[in-house]
C-alpha cells in the first residue's frame, strides 16, 4: 500500500477545518474545536475573510465578508487566532473604507474600478511618513490612554498617539521628534510582568468590544448642526443619541450629509451602511471642496468614511457599524467630540436578519432575530460623553437613520430604536412630497435634551432662548389644532385672532423651519442667526395682535412690504451681524404704526 | 448513480450526475455531489437530450440544491442528468453580437442569428463598483417630457424607476423616453438594452415596433422572458441584460439606457424560489434579502471616473393594488435614485403621461440642473410648482367638503392653477418632444395664475426675469 497515505500522515490534514456547507454568505466549518467565537478565519486559496459567529459541538458557523460564489465543500479554512479588529492610527482621516476597513482608494488604485474579492490591503498606509512629536520621556510611568505624542494628521486634526489598553507600565524608550512610518517602533513599554512591548503609531482593537474610558459624564453641551428645526426644537448634545426614521425619499441621507458638513464636532465618521454608491461618491466629491466654518479647512480633513453599499457583501455591512463606532471611540479617547452617522441602521438590522435566517434561528418579529433589540441597545450605548483614560473630555454622538418598510414607524427596528435614543427626528412623507424640507414633523419629533442645552444658549447666544422656542412651538401646536377646522371649513371661516395663529405658524414654517440644503447661504444657520430669525418672526407675530385687536383685517398686515423682507432673511443673512435684523424690526414698527394710524384716522 | 461521470468540457473536466434526490417546485436536490461550488452554473440534461440551465443555491457535503431557470416540468428523478460547469453563470458578449438583436431570457438568440461566441465570458452577477471609482452623475438628459425634465430630471447614470399600476401607460412612457431622450442624440455612442420579465407578447412587440419606427433598433438588444416563459428564468434575465450593458458602457464607452420591465414579475419569481426552499419570509411572503437582491441589480447603474460610458436604468414595476407601500415599490424606492409615479386618477382624466409629481422624485435632479446645465431658475420654479400643486390638492379636498363657492378667492386661483397644471404641463402627446426651455417657460406661465405673494419659493429677481407672461397660460390652446 505504498501510494496510499498512512494514518499518521493523514492526521494533521484531517484536523484542519474545512467548509462543509455554503449558503450565501454563511458557511459551516468542521472540525471547529480549535476555533473560538468571533475569531477571524481565512477561507480557501483566495483567503476570503470571515468571522466565526456560532460554535456548536464541532461545527462552526462563519459569516464571510466577501462573495462566496464558487466556494466548495472541502475548501480549507484557517483560523487567524484573533477577533475582527480595526487598525487605529494616523491615516484614518480622509480615508474611505469598506465595512471591514479595507481601504477603498487603495483597492481602486491596485485592482481597478470594481471591487474584487480576496483583494485586501493594509487599512492604514504603511509607506506614508508622519511627523511625530513625543510628549513623554523615557522613565515615565504610563497607563492606558496616556498620550505618548502627537502627529499632525490633517490640517484640522492633531492625532494623539495613545498607549493602548493592556500596555501600561514604564516607558523604557521613546524616539525623538522626527519622521516615522506606521511600521516603526516609536516606544518601548515595560509592563509590570517584565515584558517589553514595542509600540507603533497604530494599534489594533476588536470592533465588537467597547473601548475603555475613566467615567461617563452627563452631556449638556449642544451639538450645533446649523439646521434650525433641529437646533431650535429638537437639539442634540455632544455625546447624545438621535434617530432619523423616514420612508424612502423623505430626507434621511440629506439630513445626515448636512450634519456631516456643518456640525461642530471635531471628527465625523460617516457610515454608508447598505445604501447607494452614488451617495458615497457625492460625499467624496463635496467634502474636499467645502470649508469647515470654524477652521476654514476642507471638511474632508476631519472626516472618515465607511462605505459598504447595498451591493457589497451583507456580512461586511453588518460589521460596518462596529468598524465605524470603534474608530469613533478611538478619537473620543484622544479627547475629541466625534459625531457618527449611520445610514441606514435598518440595512444593518436586515443584514442581521439575513444571516440569522441562514442560520435557521427562531425569528421574532417580521423575521428579525430575537436579539435585534439587545444589539441595537448595545450600539447606542456606545455613545456618550466621557472622561477619557487620560482625563480629557471626549464624546461620541450617534445619529442613526432608520428606514421603516412602507414608512410605517410601528415596525421592529423603529420601535426598538425609539427605546434607546433621546432624539427622534421623525420624517414625514407628506411634507417631503410637498418639497417641504427638512421634512421633520415637529409634532411627532422630540428631544430629551431641550432643557439641558438651555443654559448654553442663554450664555452663548441670548437669554430668553427657551421661552422663545417654547412660544414658537406653542404657535405651531395651536396651528395644528386649528388645521383640523381649516380642513373642514376653510381658513376663511376662522376669526382673525385664530387666523393670526395660522399666519404666524406659516411664517415659522416657511421662513424659519424650512431650510434648503442646496442654497449656499441657507444650508447652514449659526446659532446667532437662528436666534435673530426666530426673534424677528415672533416679534412680527406679536405686533399682529395689535392689528387684530382693533379689527383691521389681518390680510392688510400680511401684504405689508416688510413681510417679503422677512421671507428673504434666511437666504440673505448669515447672522454674524444683528444690524439687518434691527433694520427689519424698525421697518415692522413703522409699517404697523402706519397701518394703525390709517385705521385710527379712518374710523373717525 | 452516486458516481459522477467525468467529461471534459472546454474549460476542463465537468462533473455529471445522474438522478435526483428530490424535485420541489423550481428546485432540484442532488445527493452526493463532490467538487461543485456555491452559485455554480448547472446544466440539466433531459431524456430527450435537451439542456436546461440552473445554478447552485446551496451546497453541503452531501446535497446540492439547484434552481432550474427553465422550470422542472417533465424532469424525471431517475433519468435527469446534472452537470456542474465549474463556473458561475456567464455570458460572452461582444458589441457586434449584441446590438440589433433579440434574445430569450437566458441569452439564446431568437432572431436566428449567431449565439454569443466572441468576447471573454463574464459572470452575470457582476462586481460591485468601488464607490471611489464612481463619477457623480450630473449630466442632464432631456426626455422631452415636462413632468420629468421640469420636476424630476433624469441624468446620465441614474436609476429612475417608473412605479405604475396594471393597465397604466408605463410602456408608452418608457418607449417615449427611449425615442426622445437626448442621451441618444449622438448616433453611434448609445445603446438600449431592453429586458422583459414576464411581459406579454404584445407589450414586447410594442417596444420593438417603437424602436424600429424611431430608427434605433440597430442599437438595441432585447432580452425577452415573456409571460408564458418559465418564471424562474426571470431571475437571470436582468443580470444578463446588465452584464451586456456594463460591457457596452464601461468597455465600449457607450451611453446605455436599460429598461427592465416588469420588476414585479422578477420579485414574484424570487419569492417562489424562496418559498420552495422553505425560507422564513419577511413582508408579504417576500424573502428578507429582497432589498439586497434588488440592490444587486439597481446598483449596476452609474458612471465611472476613468471610463467614458454610462449605464442609466429605467426599471418599470406595477404596484400590486396600486399600493406604494407594497414591498416591491417600497424596497425599490429605497434603492433607486427617485421614482416616477403613475396615477390612476390622472389616467382617468385622460391625462397622458399620468405622472403624479407629488410622490415622484429625482434625487439627482439638483446636481443635473441649474446654470450651465439647464437654467438658473430651474430648481426654484420646480419647487414652486410642487408647493403650489400640493396646496391645490389640499384645497381640492376642502372644496369637495364645503363646496367650491365657499372657498377663498386665493384658493379658487389655486384650483385653476391645478387644472391648468394637469391639462397643460403634465398632459402632452406621445410624440410631443418639449425642450427644457419650453417646459420651464410653461411652468412660469402656470405660476402666473397665482398671486405673487403666494410664490414663496421664487426669488424676487427670478420673478422679474422670468415671470413676465402673466395670465397667458389660460389662453394657450390645450393641444
Ligand atoms: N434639507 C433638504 N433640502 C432640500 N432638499 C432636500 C432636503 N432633504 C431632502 N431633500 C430632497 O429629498 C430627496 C431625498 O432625500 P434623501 O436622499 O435624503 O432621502 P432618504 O430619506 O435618505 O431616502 P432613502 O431612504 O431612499 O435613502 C433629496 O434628493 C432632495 O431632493
Ligand atoms: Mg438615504
Amino acid at each position: 500500500m505504498n501510494n496510499s497515505p498512512t494514518a499518521t500522515q493523514l492526521a494533521p490534514t484531517e484536523s484542519l477545518p474545512v467548509v462543509t456547507m455554503i449558503s450565501g454568505p454563511v458557511l459551516k466549518i468542521c472540525p471547529a474545536s480549535a476555533l473560538s467565537m468571533n475569531e477571524l478565519v481565512e477561507v480557501g486559496k483566495e483567503r476570503l475573510l470571515g468571522e466565526v459567529i456560532s460554535l456548536d459541538h464541532d461545527v462552526a458557523t462563519v459569516q464571510v465578508f466577501e462573495n462566496t460564489s464558487g466556494i466548495r465543500p472541502g475548501t480549507k479554512v484557517q483560523g487567524l487566532g484573533l477577533p475582527l479588529y480595526v487598525e487605529l492610527g494616523p491615516g484614518l482621516i480622509g480615508t474611505i473604507f469598506d465595512g471591514v476597513q479595507r481601504p477603498l482608494q487603495y483597492l481602486q488604485h491596485q485592482w481597478g474600478d470594481f471591487i474584487q474579492r480576496g483583494k485586501i490591503g493594509h487599512p492604514l498606509d504603511r509607506e506614508r511618513v508622519w511627523t511625530f512629536s513625543p510628549l513623554l520621556s523615557a522613565g515615565d510611568q504610563v497607563t492606558a490612554g496616556s498620550i505618548l505624542g502627537e502627529v499632525a494628521e490633517s490640517s484640522i486634526v492633531t492625532h494623539r498617539v495613545l498607549i493602548p489598553p493592556g500596555k501600561e507600565g514604564k516607558l523604557e524608550l521613546i524616539v525623538p521628534a522626527g519622521k516615522y512610518t506606521l511600521d516603526d517602533v516609536i516606544a518601548n513599554v515595560k509592563t509590570p510582568d517584565g515584558t517589553i512591548h514595542g509600540l507603533k503609531l497604530f494599534h489594533r482593537w476588536p470592533v465588537r468590544k467597547t473601548r475603555p474610558y475613566a467615567k461617563r459624564l452627563i452631556p449638556a453641551e449642544p451639538l450645533i448642526t446649523g439646521q434650525r428645526v433641529i437646533d431650535t426644537f429638537f437639539p442634540l448634545v455632544k455625546g447624545g443619541t438621535a434617530a432619523i426614521p423616514g420612508g424612502f425619499g423623505t430626507g434621511k441621507t440629506i439630513t445626515q450629509h448636512q450634519l456631516t458638513k456643518w456640525t461642530d464636532a471635531d471628527i465625523i465618521v460617516y457610515i454608508g451602511c447598505g445604501e447607494r454608491g452614488n451617495e458615497m461618491t457625492g460625499v467624496l466629491v463635496d467634502l474636499p471642496q467645502l470649508l469647515d466654518p470654524r477652521s476654514q479647512h476642507p471638511l474632508i480633513e476631519r472626516t472618515i468614511l465607511i462605505a459598504n453599499t447595498s451591493d457589497m457583501p451583507v456580512a461586511a455591512r453588518e460589521a460596518s457599524i462596529y468598524t465605524g463606532i470603534t474608530i469613533a471611540e478611538y478619537y473620543r479617547d484622544m479627547g475629541y467630540d466625534v459625531a457618527l452617522m449611520a445610514d441606514s441602521t435598518s440595512r444593518w438590522a436586515e443584514a442581521l436578519r439575513e444571516i440569522s435566517g441562514r442560520l435557521e434561528e427562531m425569528p421574532a418579529e417580521e423575521g428579525f432575530p430575537a436579539y435585534l433589540a439587545s444589539r441595537l441597545a448595545a450600539f447606542y450605548e456606545r455613545a456618550g460623553q466621557v472622561e477619557t483614560l487620560s482625563n480629557k473630555k471626549g464624546s461620541v454622538t450617534l445619529i442613526g437613520a432608520v428606514s421603516p418598510p412602507g414608512g410605517d414607524f410601528s415596525e421592529p427596528v423603529t420601535m426598538h430604536t425609539k427605546r434607546f435614543v433621546q432624539c427622534f427626528w421623525a420624517l414625514d412623507k407628506e411634507m417631503a412630497s410637498a418639497r417641504y424640507f427638512p421634512a421633520i414633523n415637529y409634532l411627532q419629533s422630540y428631544s430629551g435634551y431641550s432643557r439641558k442645552v438651555e443654559p448654553w444658549w442663554s450664555e452663548q447666544v441670548a437669554s430668553g432662548w427657551l421661552e422663545l422656542t417654547e412660544k414658537a412651538m406653542q404657535i405651531l401646536q395651536e396651528d395644528a389644532k386649528l388645521q383640523n377646522t381649516v380642513k373642514l371649513l376653510g381658513e376663511e371661516a376662522l376669526p382673525d385672532d385664530q387666523k393670526r395663529i395660522i399666519e404666524g405658524a406659516k411664517l415659522l414654517k416657511n421662513d424659519f423651519l424650512q431650510q434648503s440644503a442646496f442654497d449656499a447661504v441657507d444650508t447652514y444657520a449659526s446659532p446667532q442667526k437662528q436666534f435673530l430669525l426666530l426673534d424677528i418672526i415672533l416679534y412680527f407675530f406679536d405686533r399682529l395682535a395689535e392689528i387684530v385687536a382693533v379689527r383691521i383685517p389681518l390680510f392688510r398686515a400680511l401684504e405689508l412690504p416688510v413681510v417679503v423682507e422677512i421671507h428673504r432673511l434666511k437666504f440673505t443673512q448669515k447672522g454674524d451681524e444683528s444690524a439687518p435684523f434691527l433694520a427689519i424690526r424698525q421697518q415692522i414698527d413703522q409699517e404697523i404704526e402706519t397701518l394703525l394710524q390709517q385705521h385710527h384716522e379712518n374710523s373717525f | 448513480m452516486k458516481n459522477p461521470d467525468h467529461i471534459t468540457g472546454p474549460a476542463g473536466p465537468i462533473l455529471e450526475y445522474i438522478g435526483l434526490e428530490r424535485i420541489n417546485g423550481p428546485l432540484l436536490v442532488v445527493q452526493g455531489v463532490k467538487g461543485a461550488g456555491f452559485d455554480e452554473q448547472v446544466e440539466i440534461v433531459t431524456p430527450d437530450d435537451k439542456i436546461r440551465l440552473g445554478r447552485v443555491l446551496s451546497i453541503s457535503e452531501d446535497v446540492a440544491v439547484i434552481e432550474v431557470f427553465e422550470g422542472t416540468t417533465g424532469l424525471n428523478q431517475l433519468t435527469a442528468r446534472v452537470r456542474f460547469l465549474g463556473h458561475p453563470f456567464e455570458i460572452a458578449v461582444s458589441r457586434e453580437e449584441l446590438l440589433g438583436r433579440v434574445f430569450d431570457g437566458l441569452g439564446t438568440p431568437l432572431d436566428g442569428g449567431p449565439t454569443f461566441s466572441e468576447g471573454s465570458p463574464r459572470d452575470v452577477n457582476g462586481l460591485p463598483i468601488n464607490p471611489v471609482a464612481r463619477a457623480y452623475p450630473e449630466e442632464f438628459i432631456q426626455t422631452g417630457i415636462s413632468a420629468i425634465d421640469g420636476m424630476n430630471t433624469l441624468v446620465r447614470g441614474q436609476k429612475l424607476p417608473i412605479f405604475s399600476g396594471s393597465g397604466l401607460s408605463h410602456n408608452d412612457l418608457a418607449a417615449q423616453i427611449v425615442r426622445q431622450a437626448r442621451l441618444l442624440a449622438d448616433d453611434e455612442g448609445f445603446a438600449v438594452i431592453f429586458a422583459a420579465m414576464g411581459v406579454r407578447h404584445d407589450e414586447a412587440e410594442g417596444f420593438r415596433q417603437s424602436f424600429e419606427e424611431s430608427g434605433v433598433l440597430k442599437n438595441v438588444a432585447m432580452f425577452l422572458n415573456l409571460a408564458d416563459d418559465p418564471a424562474v428564468e426571470r431571475l437571470i434575465t436582468p443580470r444578463i441584460a446588465l452584464t451586456a450593458a456594463e460591457y457596452l458602457a464601461f468597455e465600449q464607452g457607450m451611453h446605455v439606457l436599460v429598461i427592465l420591465t416588469d420588476m414585479t414579475n422578477y420579485c414574484e419569481a424570487l419569492r417562489e424560489v424562496a418559498t420552495s426552499k422553505g425560507e422564513i419570509p419577511s413582508r408579504k411572503g417576500y424573502p428578507g434579502y429582497l432589498y439586497s437582491d434588488l440592490a444587486s441589480l439597481y446598483e449596476r447603474a452609474g458612471r465611472l471616473q476613468n471610463r467614458p460610458g454610462s449605464v442609466t436604468q429605467i426599471p418599470i414595476l406595477t404596484m400590486p393594488d396600486d399600493d406604494i407601500t407594497h414591498p416591491i415599490p417600497d424596497l425599490t424606492g429605497y434603492i433607486t435614485e427617485g421614482q416616477i409615479v403613475l396615477d390612476r386618477t390622472l389616467a382617468r382624466k385622460a391625462i397622458y403621461p399620468p405622472i403624479n409629481v407629488l410622490p415622484s422624485l429625482s434625487r439627482l435632479m439638483s446636481d443635473g440642473i441649474g446654470p450651465g446645465r439647464t437654467r438658473e431658475d430651474h430648481q426654484n420654479i420646480a419647487n414652486q410648482l410642487y408647493a403650489a400643486y400640493a396646496k391645490a390638492r389640499q384645497i381640492e379636498r376642502l372644496a369637495s367638503i364645503i363646496g367650491e363657492e365657499d372657498i377663498s378667492a386665493t384658493d379658487k386661483l389655486y384650483l385653476s392653477f391645478a387644472k391648468a397644471f394637469e391639462q397643460q404641463f403634465l398632459k402632452q402627446n406621445d410624440d410631443e418632444n418639449r425642450t427644457i426651455n419650453e417646459t420651464l417657460d410653461l411652468a412660469w406661465q402656470l405660476v402666473a395664475l397665482l398671486p405673487e405673494h403666494e410664490l414663496t419659493r421664487l426669488k424676487p429677481k427670478e420673478i422679474k426675469t422670468y415671470g413676465t407672461k402673466k395670465g397667458s397660460a389660460s389662453e394657450d390652446a390645450i393641444d
